[in-house]
């Protein structure tokens, strides 16, 4: 397809046979090499779906299932993204088309859907996955197709594919500015670890607990259980017993409505702080089905805030609210999803070409001012570069947010002395 | 085995109903859908190896297990052992704090290898453990349950505990099994990349070969003198007992038949896919497998077969083209299923199809005249 030519600022496309055509390529590029769009042999020189005014992404969440709760915020972000994009022109003069799978929050079908995308769809990139288990699904078949995967979730770290961007924080970035701030803020010196058992939890309380213990403090306890666990009242009695300064929460999903409402029924008043729960499990959206009047006081450790008042984010919440109405909420996740077709397209623009291999390439250094949650830019191993945010949670189901850290945060996703 | 042996095996009806299956299966959709495609067929024959080791439990003896992802899980995990610990030799492992290990093992503070996993390094032990394994786990359900009485509704419901047991404990203890996360990154199979279009095709191929032995055994069961006593437990246990036989020994070998079936099964799974992991060991995998079972007709092996294929085929595409509301579509499916004709697609093909093509078979005997007559007299004979 090297003759092919752009043609779409006359609106007419080119039904001439090849000859001709590649004549006129010629005699185009040389007359209009400045002013035109680039030409799609030159932005695509891999079989990807790109046409003349068109360009193929993926969406793949779970839209059913149990995760379904967590990920629709994403997906409904990645579409805003999207639209907002194609309303400003587009990536390289091309519209972006999502065709969008269901993971069913189940790991074989995210492998099954993302191999379609990538094999039978040939789509530039896919904006996807939420769970771990999910991406941890999908990863040989990105590495084996050269695919690109903008992942949303805070995460465990661990990991640094070629194929991946990720645009949540690894778990440094997370957890030791949120435990520096309870020990400075509020003196903090004893903890005690909880959280869902999975990876994630896991290795989160493993560099929590060496970072406990570097800074001479002390972990008290330290409890896993199983995902969708509903009885904590054991666990709430140990807190009682040992009386933790802190209490350290990654207990995901449906397992928090219990865990809080529990919490405070056995009359632990987290506005009180004695014992003061910091969370890095719990964003906005999370509140909705655990309530705000039974989280009021918690703290949570996260890198953006629905609340956050700089500009970027005031224009992002209203086009948010516009597109998807006025009752929904915006968590951690759901911002970092908005991330990933936005970093894509600054990526693609700088690369000038669609292709897998040197959008990779041009990633490093990608920077966004327009991003809510204010800066960010790429590290080469492919995290972004953030601040961590500390919110005291309210009443209406949002944080107040206390803490920001003056710098943004390298990325560190083999962090040396945690593992 | 003799003609007339073979005669018995596969009576007419049965030998065409096998041999339009693996025209479909051999010729059909390899020439006919992409080697994508094709590998998602495969993915969904695997399932058919579960079916068929219902049928048999369920159909003919009238154990419905609801635990039958627990032996497709324990394949599955047998195949993703061996293949993991291909994966995770010490220079692919080299930024590990201890090298050579599965990374998830790392992750969670091991530092050695489980002594579990240590003979999953033979390619034969794995082959046999993935067979013998849940047929040994099987049997000693089968003995707690069927010496003592335990049947119907109560079976069903203790499988299904077996199943969320398993999968809590491969979830809870995942720095032996992976966890949640299940075990992933399989790359290759004594050096060859079982990713590649080929592999896809050799496991494809593979896939069918052994679906065919396991329907070849299933058959073999169903005309032997055990398929008839399965049947007659299935309808009066107890006048089976009173004859002299031991019945709880032929539930539990069918049981654990069923449960070896499963296992290949999982084992081409993780084959094909590429990974393993507890989703598909649950209650829910389990349940499903049982739809794809009852959607095909229960009582037919080939059947379940179809239904294996139509369900998830039906899945695939539905959830591509409506990916917010395919749920609602399979609901339905099942609902119709059940509701429309309870004896899934192999009861609407003998009471439509069969009668129509045994009629124009008959039509075009006729034509032949004296094929009819030696026909007739074989058919006397038996």
């Amino acid at each position: 397809m090297a003759t092919t030519i752009k043609t779409r600022p006359t609106g007419s496309r080119s039904k001439l046979p090849g000859l001709v055509k590649s004549l006129m390529g010629a005699a185009a590029f040389a007359t209009m090499a400045l002013t035109a769009p680039i030409s799609l042999a030159e932005v695509n020189t891999t079989g990807l779906a790109v046409t003349e005014d068109t360009v193929q992404v993926g969406i793949l969440h779970s839209v059913t299932g149990t995760m379904a709760i967590s990920e629709t915020g994403s997906v409904q972000a990645e579409k805003l993204a999207i639209e907002q994009i194609n309303a400003m022109g587009g990536v390289l003069g091309r519209k972006i088309e999502y065709i969008q799978e269901d993971g069913a929050s189940d790991w074989p079908t995210f492998a099954e859907k993302s191999r379609k995308l990538l094999v039978n769809d040939k789509v530039a990139a896919v904006f996807g996955c939420w769970t771990s288990a999910s991406r941890k699904a999908v990863l040989p078949v990105f590495e084996q197709y050269n695919g690109m995967l903008y992942y949303p979730t805070f995460y465990e770290g661990l990991e640094q594919s070629p194929n991946v961007i990720y645009t949540g924080q690894e778990a440094t970035q997370q957890i030791l500015a949120g435990i520096d701030w309870v020990v400075k803020a509020k003196n903090a010196k004893t903890f005690y670890l909880l959280g869902s058992d999975y990876i994630w939890p896991r290795t989160s309380n493993k560099i929590a607990r060496k970072h406990i213990e570097k800074l001479g403090l002390k972990v008290v306890g330290e409890d896993y259980y199983p995902l969708g666990h509903t009885q904590f009242n054991s666990i709430i009695n140990k807190f009682k017993l040992k009386k933790p300064d802190v209490i350290f929460a990654s207990v995901v999903g449906g397992s928090n409505v219990a865990f809080y409402k529990q919490l405070k029924a056995a009359g632990i008043d987290m506005t009180k702080e004695k014992p003061l729960v910091l969370t890095i499990s719990v964003t906005e959206d999370e509140i909705l089905g655990i309530g705000g009047e039974n989280i009021d006081g918690a703290y949570a450790s996260m890198k953006y805030f629905q609340s956050l008042t700089n500009e970027n984010n005031i224009a992002f919440v209203k086009a948010f609210k516009e597109r998807w109405g006025d009752d929904i909420v915006i968590g951690d996740v759901t911002q970092a999803a908005y991330l990933g077709p936005w970093l894509w397209k600054a990526a693609v623009e700088a690369a000038g070409s669609f292709d897998i291999d040197k959008v990779r390439a041009a990633s490093p250094g990608i920077e966004l001012t327009t991003a809510p949650e204010g800066y960010v830019k790429v590290h080469p191993n492919h995290h972004l570069w953030s601040k961590t945010r500390i919110g005291n949670a309210k009443t209406d189901g949002q944080y107040e947010i206390v803490y920001e850290t003056p710098e943004l945060i390298e990325p560190d996703p083999f962090p040396e002395g945690y593992q | 085995m003799s003609y007339a042996g073979f005669k018995t095996l596969f009576p007419k009806s049965d030998l065409i109903g096998f041999a339009v299956l693996a025209v479909i299966l051999v010729i059909v959709l390899p020439l006919a859908v992409d080697i994508f495609r094709l590998n998602l067929i495969g993915k969904y024959l695997t399932y058919a190896f579960v079916a068929v080791g219902l049928v048999l439990c369920w159909g003919s003896g009238g154990i419905l297990s609801l635990g039958q992802g627990v032996f497709f899980g324990l394949g599955g995990y047998g195949m993703a052992m061996f293949l993991k610990l291909e994966a995770s030799s010490p220079e692919n492992t080299a930024i590990q704090s201890t090298p050579g290990i599965p990374d998830f093992m790392d992750w969670n503070q091991l530092t050695e290898l489980p002594w579990f996993w240590e003979p999953f390094h033979s390619l034969t032990f794995t082959v046999l453990a993935i067979v013998l394994v849940p047929s040994l786990f099987a049997y000693i359900i089968g003995v707690a349950m069927f010496k003592r009485r335990v049947g119907g509704v109560y079976f069903a419901i203790i499988t299904q505990a077996v199943a969320a047991i398993l999968t809590i404990l491969i979830i809870g203890q995942q720095g032996y099994t992976g966890g949640v996360n299940g075990i992933t990154d399989l790359r290759t199979l004594n050096g060859w990349d079982i990713r590649s279009d080929e592999a896809k095709y050799i496991f494809y191929f593979l896939c069918v070969f052994l679906l065919f032995v396991c329907l070849g055994v299933a058959q073999y069961v169903r005309k032997s003198k055990l398929g008839r006593l399965l049947v007659a437990m299935r309808e009066m246990e107890d006048r089976v007992r009173f004859s002299g036989y031991d019945v709880s020994n032929f539930k539990i070998f069918v049981f654990c038949l069923g449960a070896a079936f499963a296992a290949v099964g999982g084992a081409m799974f993780t084959l094909q896919v590429g990974f393993m992991s507890p989703t598909l060991v649950g209650i829910v995998p389990s349940i499903e497998m049982v739809i794809f079972c009852a959607v095909g007709g229960r009582l037919s092996i080939l059947g379940a077969v179809y239904g294996a294929l139509v369900v998830n085929w039906a899945k695939t595409t539905l959830s591509e083209s409506f990916p917010e509301l395919w749920l609602f579509a399979m609901g339905a499916l099942f609902i119709a299923v059940v509701m429309a004709f309870p004896n899934g697609l192999a009861g609407l093909y003998s009471k439509y199809c069969e009668p129509y093509i045994k009629q124009k078979l008959k039509s075009f005997r006729a034509g032949r005249g004296g094929d009819v007559m030696a026909e007739g007299v074989a058919h006397e004979r038996q």
